[in-house]
């Protein structure tokens, strides 16, 4: 063990100055959310701000738009999962074979390009590809017969058209993951289970299946979190529209505090966004970090 | 003879397969990137015929409309001032950080581990209000500063994640032994712990950069001219009826190309970077 004259010191020196300024940072103006939260808070009429207690939050619970908003929010995760976990685990498969290293090695390099992609230029590329008449994608589905869709101006394909800009974009990262996975698995145990059975299912059932649950459990976590968080690429893509087709949790809370001028409401939606973020890192840091 | 042609063939047909479907995901994931680019390439004519020409004569006008007249080049300047500032600052505070985080023992380490998990996962959206309101009252709206301080807030949690990992795969021999030769805990850090963290701290700074240079609803709520940044302002572009498609691809492949470089150079670590370590 070091020897340090003031180790309390000492640690303080080096630990302290970022501890501090996050503090500042990020805990300072959520103090004020909280504050405001639980007044009469609008920047249109701040001479009429008043203490509310929880009358926010009430208002919040009961309103169903936020719960529609919520509810919008899951539905994306509830379709967008499961096929970027399907996908992401076939083309992890698909790359943990052998040879064609070559072939390989240029699908995992391009895989980093759709994640690397800047969030709001999808957004302005989902325009530009989904348009219905200067469109590739409706040039590309004409090929084939399929009439000309209007993609961003029907509420049910405005959603299909996020979903899809969502798969692309995140099922390379489930890949990654579940490769990474899969990698984990001993080569000696694979090669016994493949003497065994030439059934690529049974060895993916029982020999590498247990060496994906810490990556397939990341993925849910962060998945939904980062569901909570979208923002970028829908607002560049549909601005939550049309109507509130594609309004997510972000998108509502932003349009609340900055285009609907109640700020009040906007941080009591916020914090309660923020309490179920608390809850997903509490159970991310349960099986990842038990260490710390 | 037979016996082994017949016992290749399934086998060839299978790598047939196989090619053909690496092949179909590289295609599905740098498509439309494909399409980026070549729409930038394209007169505002060629952008909008229906149905999309494939083959056209590339033009790089919208570029230079894009940096030149719609100070585009500004923005630019303005993200990477940014994103440079609020990098160097995160590793001037998180590497120290990080160095005491792998070598000392303290009481509240758990909570702050916490905090920066949660960070990784908390909506910008739940900040950027209350960051609104204050910045508004302090009359800092529409400055570089603001945006540099904010960006800490994601970038902090990153660096001294990461750096942290490094760190303590350092063997801690070198400290030791560095005090027996008399050195102070200051001097070890910057003298043999620094140098030899380096791939460590750079993959961290790759993040850092990336993220900031990435970020949309912070600048779009907290700047509005002068400290604007390229993702703001392309967002701009997205007015009216006959939307300027070239420019808004030339933008947006501005906007991208340093970010897929610096990507593809992280990119084996990039994983460890997104899920804080949890898959290595």
């Amino acid at each position: 063990m070091l020897k340090i004259r003031h180790p309390k010191l000492t640690a303080f020196a080096f630990i302290g100055p970022a501890v501090i300024s996050l503090f500042i940072i990020g805990i300072g103006p959520l103090a004020f959310a909280v504050y405001t939260s639980m007044h009469k808070y609008r920047l249109t009429n701040l001479r009429d701000t008043h203490f509310l207690g929880l009358e926010n939050f009430k208002t919040v619970l009961t309103d169903q738009s936020f719960w529609e908003a919520m509810g919008r929010t899951m539905k994306l995760l509830g379709i967008v999962l499961p096929i970027q976990i399907a996908f992401g685990l076939g083309i992890a498969l698909l790359l943990h074979k052998p040879g064609l290293s070559l072939l390989r090695t240029l699908t995992r390099l391009s895989l980093v390009i759709p994640m690397a992609t800047t969030y709001a230029v999808v957004g302005l590329l989902g325009q530009v590809m989904f348009n219905m008449k200067y469109g590739v994608v409706n040039q590309l589905i004409g090929f084939f017969g399929v009439a000309p869709v209007n993609w961003i101006g029907d509420p049910n394909n405005a959603f299909t058209v996020i979903c899809f800009w969502d798969i692309w974009q995140w099922t390379p990262f489930c890949t990654l993951v579940l490769l990474a996975g899969l990698t984990t698995v001993p080569e000696e145990v694979e090669e016994a289970a493949r003497l065994e059975t030439a059934k690529w299912f049974t060895v993916l059932r029982y020999v590498q299946f247990p060496f994906l649950i810490p990556g397939l459990t990341a993925i849910l976590i962060l998945r939904t979190a980062d569901t909570l968080k979208l923002f970028d690429m829908v607002f560049t893509l549909t601005r939550g529209g049309p109507g509130s087709a594609t309004e997510l949790i972000s998108l509502m809370i932003q349009r609340v505090g900055f285009r609907g001028f109640d700020q009040g409401l906007a941080s009591a939606q916020a914090i309660i966004l923020l309490a179920l973020t608390v809850i997903l890192s509490q159970l991310y840091i349960r099986f990842f970090y038990s260490e710390v | 003879m037979a016996f082994g042609i017949s016992s290749i063939k399934p086998k060839t047909s299978r790598t047939t397969a196989e090619v053909i479907l690496l092949l179909l995901i590289i295609i599905f994931c740098i498509f439309p990137f494909y399409w980026m680019v070549t729409t930038s390439l394209k007169t505002q004519l060629e952008a909008l015929t229906s149905p999309p020409a494939w083959i056209f004569e590339p033009t790089l006008a919208n570029y230079t409309t894009v940096l030149f007249k719609d100070k585009m080049g500004l923005s630019l300047i303005n993200s990477l001032i940014i994103a440079i500032s609020t990098t160097a600052l995160a590793l001037i505070l998180g590497t120290p950080a990080a160095y005491g985080l792998s070598r000392f023992e303290f009481r509240w380490k758990k909570d702050l581990w916490f905090w920066f998990i949660t960070n990784r996962m908390v909506s910008p959206v739940v900040l950027a209000l209350p960051f609104f309101l204050i910045v508004r009252k302090l009359h800092l709206l529409d400055t570089h500063i603001v945006l540099i301080l904010i960006y800490l807030t994601f970038n902090l949690p990153i660096v001294i994640w990461i750096c942290t990992d490094q760190f303590r795969s350092l063997p801690r021999d070198l400290d030791e032994a560095a005090v027996l030769d008399g050195a102070g805990p200051f001097k070890i850090f910057f003298k043999i712990c620094m140098p030899l963290a380096a791939p460590g701290i750079t993959v961290s700074a790759i993040f850092a950069f990336i993220f900031s240079w990435n970020e949309l609803m912070y600048a779009l709520v907290l700047t509005r001219k002068v400290a604007k940044t390229a993702p703001a302002m392309a967002v701009g572009f997205m007015e009216g009826y006959h939307l300027p498609y070239g420019k808004i691809m030339a933008t947006s492949t501005l906007i991208v190309i340093p970010v897929i470089i610096f990507a593809l150079i992280a990119s084996k670590h990039l994983i460890r970077g997104l899920t804080m370590g949890a898959v290595k």
